[in-house]
């Protein structure tokens, strides 16, 4: 194995002091500060990461705490997330407005188990009674009107199609009022 | 009296030939060979390719090549992907289209990539550049779908938008409908990075619909297997397709479609996408599989018999992106049935998991480089290797341009021997001439740096981390490789004596990046000292550099040679020298 000496190194490198003077900070090349081994998480990390990293200052190695390691875009970890537990594990969130009300509220669609239950919800969080719903009329006999939009972007009638299908493409839930809501009565 | 005339050769004659030199080197070349040829290049060249935006100022640049129509700017450092870079480090690509807005009226390109690109930058393309065409946004943050909106309505001749690997803000999940209906100019559409929130389906059927020359498409994961029928039928002539969410409720008429719609693709060569596969619409892709040049399998969380079914149908296959659920099994099957592939990329389906559960090992690797004559290319993860496979790998595949291997637990050694894998890499970088890019990983000591500067004279960008003893390792690097552009290195022993030593070397290459190492404060400032060319830059999130000891390490260090000094955008975190030898930030 090569030493340094070999290498020469000294004469052809560039140096702090003055030509002729010995180096004393090259000694000082391997000392490692206390502030090196904090890590690799940045200060914006949460505390209690940064709480346990200082536990672990010898142990920079442990998989689960070295930052960029394995070498693989975030985008990827979080595509190897099923869509399918994801769904399982937290509920599904959608924003519900209401014509003229101040402010918005969300109501999770895995807790109500179908239309029933999500027309009463609403009814109660927003203090309005929607009408009878048919699938020729729409519904009848209120000014309010339960709309949301679906994936395409488009404004559909609450209760049209079936429950599952509903839960999976509703983003956002709307109830119309007064004229906006009549002409929608049949959505074609 | 006769030099004279050898070169008077009319300018016009000159620009003609000069047209038919394209690539950047030879464009370089033909610029110094005099001082009139130097000026007639300038003037006629039309593309200009930047790899490190702060290398150079805009301003230079249109200075010296006052009619460009296409440039490429890439800025943040490779390790940026693996959030190793900060929040707010840097790369803004903002000053350069405002320079570009008032110099280059007839742009045409632009291609970026680990760069942060505003809203306000789209808007500033969308209405400078009249003949805009081509926006490719690679890996690429900090614009929302606003901005995306602005670019489909103010392009009118947009051929292509790739957005691949960016990260993009929804806020409208409209921004499709702002391509105007006499939009019909688009080549290739990849909007694969968007969140499922983002796209209305029904403006995209329309919109593929009115491109009849649209060649690659490649959609979100909000776009469900049931919807790709339709938008395939209005785009027969796809070569590029990437699927979405490959997944819906399984209903016999939609597979169907899906199947039809696939056979009626016959130019179909490349397939992507394929998140939440529901396997049993695989079937659908069987009629295209025989003409696939390029498959993506890498979200595709599917398992044997499933993949090898898939691979074993594809004999023209030669780019095969896959997790590792293909197994050695599944590995053996490709290197018999694909005799074509040049390029393979398994990444791992559980990176933070302690215990392998798929059984993926180097003997999958040595069945394709085996088997496969042409392999190139190849990125690998892996949870164990020996030097036996890396010898045997190397001599079956003396080809390989690149060769990154990620065994997944740092400084893993041979599991055979319990040695380090120096030998192993030291074949690949003996026999293996042409390797422009090699990623290390495993125990390795000094001696495969030694290794890599005797034989590794065609290495352009390597990686290393967790490897080495001492400076000697990085001095054999520095000295030895002599084609060396891009140096990566984090979490290894080297310090102040390799570095200073080969301070000269830093000057040829494009950039040096080292973290978690031993390099001191005063070693960063007496570089940056001594090298007026060379941007040194130090990045602490924790303390300034000088309120420490100069001996202490710095947490990381980014040196990049540049003819325009140091940059104007640094953050709090970042500190350089600047020409009155102060450190500044």
């Amino acid at each position: 194995m090569e030493t340094e000496k070999d290498l020469n190194l000294e004469a052809t490198e560039l140096r702090l002091g003055l030509p002729g003077t010995s180096n004393e900070s090259a000694k000082n090349t391997t000392h490692r500060s206390n502030k090196r081994a904090l890590p690799e998480q940045p200060m914006s990390a949460n505390i209690d990461t940064a709480s346990k990293n200082c536990d672990q200052e010898t142990a920079q190695h442990t998989k689960a705490q070295v930052v960029g390691w394995p070498p693989i875009r975030s985008y990827r970890k979080n595509c190897l997330q099923p869509k399918k537990s994801e769904a399982e594990m937290s509920g599904i969130y959608v924003k519900v407005s209401m014509d003229g009300a101040p402010y918005l509220r969300k109501i999770d669609l895995k807790v109500v188990k179908g239309y029933p239950e999500l027309l009463k919800a609403l009814e109660d969080m927003f203090k309005f009674k929607a009408g009878e719903y048919s699938e020729r009329e729409g519904y009848n006999g209120s000014e309010f009107v339960p709309t949301y939009e679906d994936k395409d972007g488009d404004w559909m009638l609450v209760g049209d199609v079936p429950w599952e299908m509903f839960t999976s493409c509703c983003k956002k839930l709307r109830i119309m009022k007064g004229s906006e809501a009549r002409g929608l009565g049949c959505v074609v | 009296m006769r030099k004279k005339i050898m070169y008077s050769f009319p300018d016009e004659v000159l620009e003609h030939v000069f047209s038919f030199i394209q690539s950047d080197k030879d464009r370089n070349a033909v610029s110094v060979v005099c001082k009139s040829w130097c000026e007639i290049e300038r003037w006629c060249r039309r593309k200009v390719f930047i790899g490190n935006c702060y290398a150079v100022s805009p301003r230079m640049v249109i200075k010296r090549f006052p009619e460009v129509r296409s440039i490429e700017l890439k800025g943040k450092p490779h390790f940026a992907d693996f959030n190793l870079v900060p929040d707010g480090w840097g790369g803004y690509v903002l000053p350069w289209i405002v320079e570009m807005a008032g110099a280059y009226p007839w742009l045409e390109e632009i291609r970026l990539k680990r760069m942060v690109v505003t809203d306000e930058s789209l808007e500033l393309i969308a209405k400078s550049f009249k003949n805009f065409k081509v926006l490719v946004l690679f890996s690429c943050e900090g614009f929302s779908t606003d901005g995306l909106a602005a670019i489909a309505a103010g392009c009118k001749n947009l051929r292509e938008l790739d957005l691949r690997e960016s990260e993009v803000d929804d806020l409208s999940g409209h921004w499709l409908r702002h391509f105007p209906e006499t939009c019909t100019s688009l080549l290739s559409l990849n909007i694969s990075c968007l969140g499922s929130d983002e796209v209305s389906v029904s403006a995209l059927e329309r919109l593929v619909g009115r491109c009849p020359n649209l060649k690659s498409l490649r959609l979100n994961r909000g776009v469900t297997v049931d919807k790709i029928a339709n938008i395939l039928h209005r785009a027969p002539q796809l070569v590029d397709f990437g699927t979405g969410s490959y997944s819906a409720e399984l209903r016999p008429d939609v597979l169907l479609n899906l199947a039809g719609a696939f056979s009626c693709c016959k130019e179909l060569k490349s397939l992507s996408g394929f998140w939440d596969v529901v396997p049993a619409y695989l079937p659908a892709l069987y009629s295209v599989c025989s003409r696939l040049t390029s498959l993506n399998l890498s979200y595709a969380t599917i398992q044997n018999p499933e993949i090898i079914k898939l691979v074993s149908n594809c004999p023209n296959l030669q780019r095969l992106l896959v997790l590792d659920y293909i197994e050695d099994s599944g590995l053996e099957a490709l290197a018999s049935s694909c005799k074509d592939l040049q390029e393979l990329r398994v990444f791992p389906s559980d990176p933070f998991g302690a215990e392998p559960h798929v059984s993926l090992t180097e003997q999958g690797l040595v069945a394709v480089s085996l088997g496969c004559p042409k392999l190139q290319s190849v990125l690998y993860f892996c949870r164990r290797m020996t030097n036996a496979a890396l010898v045997t790998i190397a001599q079956n595949s003396p080809n390989f341009t690149r060769f990154r291997l990620c065994i997944i637990e740092p400084k893993t050694a041979d599991y055979l021997t319990l040695e380090p894998l120096d030998v192993g890499f030291g074949a690949i970088v003996e026999h293996c001439k042409d390797l422009r890019r090699l990623s290390l990983s495993g125990l390795l000591t000094d001696r495969v740096f030694e290794y890599i500067g005797t034989y590794a004279k065609k290495l352009e960008m390597l990686s290393v981390a967790f490897a080495g003893d001492s400076d000697l390792g990085l001095h054999h690097v520095l000295s030895g490789c002599e084609s060396l552009r891009k140096l990566e290195i984090r979490d290894c022993p080297f310090g102040d004596k390799a570095l200073l030593a080969n301070a000269a070397k830093l000057e040829t290459m494009r950039s040096l990046w080292m973290s978690s190492c031993t390099v001191s404060f005063g070693a960063c400032k007496l570089i940056g000292l001594k090298m007026p060319r060379l941007n040194v830059e130090v990045i602490d999130e924790t303390e300034p550099p000088d309120s420490r000891p100069e001996s202490c390490p710095v947490e990381k260090l980014y040196i990049y040679r540049s003819v325009s000094g140091p940059r104007f955008d640094m953050p709090p975190f970042v500190w350089t020298m600047d020409e009155e030898r102060k450190v500044m930030h």
